[in-house]
């Protein structure tokens, strides 16, 4: 199972989203895709999205600067 | 998995054509299948160096305005139409030019991206589609 990072600080909408998706699509069943970013609507959004896609949300973590880190497994 | 959005892009302003791509790719991200129809002015778009032309819906005070947004949008780091285009693409987005359009406004295959169209067509595909989507706009 590979660990998959994909980097989206300063991105604004809807590029954390798509590059989730984009990351998601390439990602074999039982990866792990993580995400870190920092456009605030998007650390709902990716868990409304992996919700949708009936994948599983592992963890969401955000740090005092502001920068979220989602992790889904496909 | 997912659902399917059908949105006729028919207005060939620049802001008009961010939404239809911002909401294209939303909805591809969400897991649903998604076609763009290409009509009128939105056809436009899809001809060779034809995607940054379209002015501005508003305020556009000849270019003005659109360089102004433009600016702003660099600053806030807003992907380009081109570089939201190729994520469409790659997210099995479906890109479908009005063969109408093409016929009134002589625009011949060899002028429109081809690498961007996934097929031609008429209102009949596009009412196939949209028959059972659960998301449909004009923009």
């Amino acid at each position: 199972m590979a660990e998959i990072k994909v980097e989206c600080i300063g991105e604004t909408c809807p590029v954390p989203l798509v590059e989730t998706r984009k990351a998601l699509r390439k990602a074999q069943e039982g990866d792990i895709v993580e995400v870190i970013g920092t456009h605030p609507s998007s650390k709902k959004e990716i868990p409304m999205a992996v919700k949708a896609m009936g994948l599983e949300l592992l963890d969401v973590k955000e740090e005092k600067d502001g920068t979220w880190k989602i992790r889904i497994r496909r | 998995m997912g659902n399917k959005a059908a949105i006729i892009v028919h207005s060939g302003d620049m802001d008009k054509l961010y939404s239809a791509l911002i909401l294209g790719n939303g909805a591809l991200a969400m897991g649903m299948d998604v076609y763009l129809f290409f009509t009128f002015w939105g056809l436009q778009r899809l001809k060779k160096g034809g995607l940054e032309k379209g002015p501005l819906s508003k305020m556009n005070m000849f270019g003005l305005g659109k360089w102004m947004i433009k600016r702003k949008m660099k600053q806030a780091k807003v992907a380009s139409l081109e570089r939201m285009f190729q994520d469409f693409k790659e997210l099995g987005g479906n890109v479908l030019a009005c063969d109408m359009t093409m016929d009134i406004m002589g625009v011949k295959k060899e002028d429109l991206r081809d690498d961007l169209i996934s097929d031609y067509c008429g209102v009949g595909t596009y009412m196939d589609v949209a028959k059972d989507a659960s998301v449909t706009l004009f923009i």
